[in-house]
């Protein structure tokens, strides 16, 4: 097709489940392109000589060459092609914030909406999953080198793929009974398939990678411990605690941390209670404090778990909501409702210890702060009771002090992160490296496996230089 | 898995325990710690306390009642059975030191599985035990042999007088107390009215009281806050920063309230237990 004619080719749509059908199931939203869109939405793509896309990638996956293959109608070829750079594929096409990296970047979106890039590249790998396409790469011969993986998130699941293929025995050691760390605990079923995170831990072990689940390091073994017989360490564990207001009645019955509720519907089954142990409360009106994506989920979570209302209190206005627009707008569709310019000040409990309410202030936007956001400042007066026999606390997390307590040569930023470099995870103790959550704090699943994959290459020449 | 290699069944069909492979916990397990363990796919995740290890054998010994579907399905296991998960060891260990005077440690219910190897700690670093352990009646009396193996002085109550002292074990504590003005420590755990009036008895008496709490737990890692505790007017996290805690700081109604959040759920879960296995 001519230049002229492809500008010419709308942004596709993914088809997705009806609004009002899918907030009371927990399937996966949009259905993904079939064949003929994904081929329609690939042309679209100019094949820039000096792609500005990639250099929106934090891993630099080789856009128009992937690209390429779809129009080409070789999927399984663009799938490979992705997994040059990019080891969990299926899981970014379905939760990366495109619209601030590569598609950010897309030459189109100067003028019209960017390629879809994120749908294509969930649409190759689903499609080689699918078909039974996915093959083993090329492996180096064994080095004789070990390395441990601490925590089994995007971060790590990164590293170990790197490593492995480099030719080094890579074990993953897992706190929970599950590997997949935050892809399978907090990013609910209907935005990212189980099965699908199965699929990628599934490859990994493939390619020869192990997986010790139910080994909380810093309790169950220390990190010297693991040094004793592993030539180095990747900690990967993610941020850990969660945030609380700290105000009066937080720990009434029903005020879960988003951590718990995600974790409890996510991992343990909870929706599906009682054919499942872990139970879970089923609130008629639930409110969820925080606008950021663990919020929406917990939000949308509520909604399939049966609630009649779902509130959104977020302390300043829309504009400043750091949640991905798509989710949002997901939540609205599908009858979540936004409380905005809202803080709450207490919460208000029955005599069983129940929570009944939460007594929440009106709030107006002044001068920026120090995130460059207006800050929000209290309304004087305009306090007022909200409804709500379930809340869900999603303001983000602090630092996991487990590792760093039995670690103390592990030195710790301020706010009680690893401290490590940006460029390498090279921590202050020889030999370990950290990536993810656990250095930046709570950020996206593309950012942790930048880091992994950053901490692969550092690690591989920290062995083959001992 | 987790092999079971051994099971006794005591107290009349309510308190079980079982020996089960966890070589790594065996191994890192202190006084004072506890494991999560899952009985399969669809279990939940609970917190158990460990009363033994044996390093040789790779093993670890819990003790528990059957309170609920978990607990229940977990007594229907033999030896040879095997655990989907087990998690440990856990929390922060009991922080035992040698003091200048006696060391009391009470026991009520399921509560002398956890207190024995924290008895066992004192009285081996070198500390006068005295332990105090209770139980509603005689039949439902646990571990007494092993707490008269490491206790200067076991005392021992029944509700309803069929052994030993007839009454509570604060009767007895109240007792002690206040023949004893040089009592250093006391140790408290059981269920959780019994805890609360430990402490009620020990308050006066001005000596430091620890309790080891067991709430709600999922992840047992800090992750998800399920297990927070009030102490001291702080919100605690009873995974990571105890289980133990200076019991006169410790909020009592509001843990038996969070205990019973989802008593409607388990109630349930436990009736469909019982009919599948009737």
């Amino acid at each position: 097709m001519a230049e002229k004619g492809k500008q010419k080719i709308p942004r596709q749509a993914m088809p997705e489940q009806d609004p009002k059908v899918r907030a009371h199931n927990f399937d996966e939203v949009p259905y993904g392109y079939d064949e003929k869109l994904a081929q329609l939405e690939a042309q679209r793509c100019m094949q820039c000589k000096k792609p500005q896309c990639v250099k929106g990638c934090p891993v630099e996956v080789e856009i128009p060459q992937f690209i390429k293959f779809i129009v080409e109608g070789d999927f399984a070829a663009a799938a490979r092609q992705l997994k040059n750079k990019n080891s969990l594929p299926a899981v970014c096409g379905r939760v990366c914030p495109q619209e601030n990296q590569c598609e950010s970047t897309c030459i189109l979106g100067k003028k019209a909406e960017p390629v879809a890039i994120g749908r294509l590249e969930r649409f190759a790998a689903d499609y080689e999953r699918n078909h039974n396409l996915v093959t083993i790469p090329e492996m180096a011969p064994a080095t004789g080198k070990r390395v441990a993986v601490v925590g089994s998130g995007p971060a790590s699941l990164t590293l170990a793929g790197d490593l492995i293929k480099k030719g080094h025995e890579v074990i993953i050691y897992e706190a929970l009974h599950k590997p997949g760390g935050v892809l399978v605990y907090g990013i609910p079923e209907f935005r990212l398939p189980k099965a699908i995170v199965a699929a990628e831990v599934d490859y990994l072990q493939k390619m020869g990678v192990k997986i010790e689940t139910d080994v909380v390091v810093g309790k169950t073994v220390t990190i010297d411990e693991l040094l004793e017989d592993h030539d180095a360490v990747f900690l990967g564990v993610g941020a850990g605690l969660p945030l609380f207001l700290n105000l009066p009645g937080e720990n009434l019955c029903g005020i879960y941390s988003a951590n718990e509720y995600l974790t409890r519907s996510n991992l343990m089954k909870a929706y599906k209670f009682p054919e499942y142990d872990t139970p879970i409360a089923l609130g008629k009106n639930v409110a969820v404090i925080g606008a950021g994506n663990v919020a929406m989920d917990s939000a949308r979570t509520a909604l399939r778990l049966g609630a009649e209302t779902v509130k959104i209190v977020y302390r300043r206005s829309r504009a400043e909501m750091p949640a991905r627009a798509e989710e949002v707008h997901h939540a609205e569709e599908e009858g979540v409702q936004f409380e905005l310019l809202t803080n709450p000040v207490r919460f208000i409990g029955n005599e069983d210890g129940w929570v009944t309410g939460m007594e929440c202030i009106r709030m107006e936007l002044g001068e920026p702060d120090e995130s460059g956001r207006r800050r929000p400042i209290p309304i004087e007066g305009s306090n007022f009771t909200l409804d709500c026999d379930t809340v869900i606390v999603a303001l983000g997390t602090r630092a996991n002090p487990l590792i760093p307590n039995t670690t103390p040569d592990l030195k710790l930023n301020r706010r009680g992160y690893i401290e490590a470099d940006p460029e390498t995870g090279k921590t202050s103790k020889e030999g370990v490296y950290a990536g993810g959550d656990i250095v930046t704090g709570s950020a996206t699943v593309i950012l942790a496996m930048g880091a992994g994959r950053k901490a692969a290459n550092a690690i591989h020449e920290y062995l083959m230089s001992k | 898995m987790y092999k079971i290699v051994d099971k006794k069944v005591m107290a009349e069909g309510t308190v079980c325990q079982l020996e089960v492979e966890a070589a790594r916990v065996a191994r890192k397990a202190k006084p004072g710690q506890f494991i999560v363990l899952r009985v399969d796919e669809k279990g939940e995740r609970i917190p158990l306390t460990m009363a033994k290890q044996d390093l040789e054998k790779g093993t670890i010994t819990i003790i528990f009642q059957v309170v609920g579907k978990t607990t229940a399905h977990l007594g229907t296991l033999e030896p040879g059975d095997s655990l989907a998960d087990v998690i440990g060891p856990l929390g922060m260990p009991t922080h035992i030191k040698k003091y200048d005077g006696p060391v009391i440690c009470v026991g009520g219910g399921t509560g002398v599985a956890v207190l024995y190897p924290i008895t066992r700690g004192y009285k081996e670093a070198g500390n006068e035990v005295i332990g105090i352990i209770g139980a509603r009646t005689k039949d439902l009396l646990i571990l007494e042999e092993e707490m008269k193996g490491v206790t200067d002085d076991l005392r021992v109550t029944t509700d309803d007088g069929s052994y030993g002292h007839h009454g509570f074990v604060t009767d007895v504590l109240k007792q002690i107390l206040e023949e004893r003005k040089d009592v250093k420590m006391v140790v408290g755990i059981g269920p959780v009215p019994m805890m609360k009036f430990v402490c009620k008895t020990t308050e006066p008496f001005n000596v430091p009281t620890t309790v080891s709490l067991n709430p709600i737990m999922v992840d047992a890692t800090g992750m998800c806050g399920a297990c927070r505790v009030t102490v001291g007017g702080k919100t605690r996290f009873v995974c990571v920063d105890g289980p133990e805690f200076d019991g006169h700081q410790v909020d009592f109604d509001e843990l038996t309230k969070r205990l019973r959040m989802y008593v409607e759920e388990e109630k349930k879960s436990y009736e469909l237990f019982k009919q599948k296995h009737a």
